[in-house]
């Protein structure tokens, strides 16, 4: 079997249906992206403009008042990084 | 079994939707078709009938609507014809992707350009790898009796994939013929209530249809082959029970005329039973010929028609479907990939004919015999009876 399958064909349901709810979790989806934010701390306001803006909603402010990305989610699309009034966040490769 | 009664085809293929006691009629008329979904439209409309009866705008809408109704557990008919079936292309996918146990005919008609409503195998062909059952009438009481089956073979847990029943268009949907219908009380003892494996429902929520991302996408389509290639067994069964409680034996495929024939013609759909009078006819002169009919072609029975092509020194497959740019026909690429691994391969000639509704008579498949005999056809393929100055 294949490294990369989720599970065996016999083992599918009729027609790949999904009868379990909430096992979208389990598909690391955040893998997919090639780019990821990363905050220079020395520069960033604590303004959450990135937070707002994420299209994934997976932003959220730390203890200390920062906004890291939760990667598991974040697809690299640069938009928090665009949006940062003070160049703080830059797009680095995976 | 009752006794016959006139009827024309498509009247014939209705009343047998409504014998199956379909829950839901998907409908989009188009021609040579109409008259099966007109006449389900009477049933419903005057209570013979209990059923939903879906008057779509396309057969774009036909085909997702039958998706939708076969999903939710209801038992699905629709049926089309040439560009309809065309239009139907990528819902066809989802059908079988989903196991989803639809009934469709499909009254075989030639595709635009030029518009035709006549009949040949193109369409059916455009779809060839679509992943559904596909079976062909050759006569309207086939049509009539398939249809009823169908129901039985897609259902099936060991199935659960839809089926098209496919009918010649105007040579068969059209024609009066004498038609022994079946007791509606043998029918029901035949085909039992639908079971759905798997159902739409808010009670037990589940996701049909979902993402398939590359790690799942190739079990997916694994195991519809695979239920497509296991139906095989189940389409052999549910024939012979067909023919044992109403003494009419159909089989995967079908051989006839001599015993032990030099040559014979292979064909689908109603053509069938113009080249069984030329075989006769021929044969009575003294030639040895037979007559091999395929009337299952997806999936294609394998070792069935090995088995009646055995011994046989030279094959003429009769096409109704051209296939541009390839070196045969869609029947006979099928049959020289079969033959490629077999250590005993009879000549293989391909005639394309009878496209756009070109009549085909017993004088031509006479011609097409001796023309075979004397290695007069193209070695890829003949367009038969095509005009040219050349």
């Amino acid at each position: 079997m294949s490294d990369q399958a989720i599970c065996a064909w016999q083992k599918l349901e009729l027609g790949t249906a999904i009868t379990t709810p909430g096992n979208a979790a389990e598909l690391r989806t955040g893998d997919w992206k090639t780019l990821h934010p990363l905050t220079d701390q020395e520069k960033c306001i604590k303004c959450g403009l990135c937070s707002l803006y994420c299209p994934e909603f997976c932003i959220a402010q730390d203890k200390e008042g920062f906004y890291p990305a939760d990667l598991f989610y974040c697809k690299g699309c640069g938009i928090c990084a665009n949006e940062c009034p003070k160049q703080a966040i830059t797009m680095t490769m995976d | 079994m009752n006794k016959a009664k006139g009827l024309e085809v498509s009247l014939a293929i209705a009343e047998a939707v409504k014998q199956a006691d379909v829950d839901v009629v998907a409908a989009y008329p188009i021609t040579p078709q109409t008259h099966i979904v007109e006449e389900l439209s009477v049933y419903v409309a005057n209570g013979e009938l209990d059923a939903e009866y879906v008057p779509v705008e396309s057969e774009h809408s036909a085909m997702s609507a039958a998706v939708g109704s076969s999903a939710a557990g209801a038992r699905t008919y629709t049926a089309t014809s040439a560009q309809g079936l065309a239009l139907m292309h990528e819902i066809l996918f989802i059908a079988s992707g989903l196991r989803l146990p639809i009934v469709m005919t499909v009254a075989n008609r030639a595709l635009s350009a030029p518009i035709s409503i006549w009949n040949d195998h193109g369409d059916i062909m455009s779809e060839r790898d679509i992943g559904w059952i596909q079976i062909f009438a050759e006569n309207g009481q086939e049509a009539y009796e398939l249809t009823i089956a169908a129901f039985k073979i897609a259902e099936d847990h060991r199935v659960l994939l839809p089926i098209c029943v496919n009918v010649d268009g105007f040579i068969l949907t059209h024609m009066i013929e004498p038609i022994n219908f079946i007791d509606q009380n043998e029918v029901d003892k035949f085909l039992p209530p639908f079971k759905p494996a798997l159902t739409l429902d808010p009670e037990k929520p589940v996701t049909m249809g979902p993402v398939g991302v590359p790690e799942v996408y190739i079990e997916s389509r694994k195991q519809c082959e695979q239920a497509l290639i296991n139906s095989k067994a189940v389409v052999s069964e549910v024939l012979a029970d067909w023919g044992q409680r109403f003494n009419q034996k159909y089989r995967l495929i079908e051989r006839n005329g001599a015993a032990s024939p030099k040559t014979v013609f292979i064909t689908m759909g109603s053509m069938g039973e113009t080249t069984m009078t030329a075989v006769k006819e021929l044969e009575e002169s003294g030639q040895s010929l037979g007559q091999v009919r395929i009337r299952l072609w997806r999936p294609f029975p394998k070792e069935e028609f090995l088995d009646a092509i055995k011994d046989v020194e030279e094959i003429i497959v009769i096409d109704r479907a051209l296939s541009p740019g390839s070196h045969s026909g869609p029947v006979a690429q099928e049959i020289k990939a079969l033959l490629y691994d077999q250590p005993q391969k009879p000549k293989i000639h391909n005639i394309i004919a009878g496209l756009g509704g070109r009549d085909v008579t017993v004088k031509d498949f006479k011609k097409m015999y001796e023309m075979a005999r004397n290695n007069e056809l193209d070695p890829n393929y003949t367009i038969w009876g095509v005009r040219s100055d050349a």
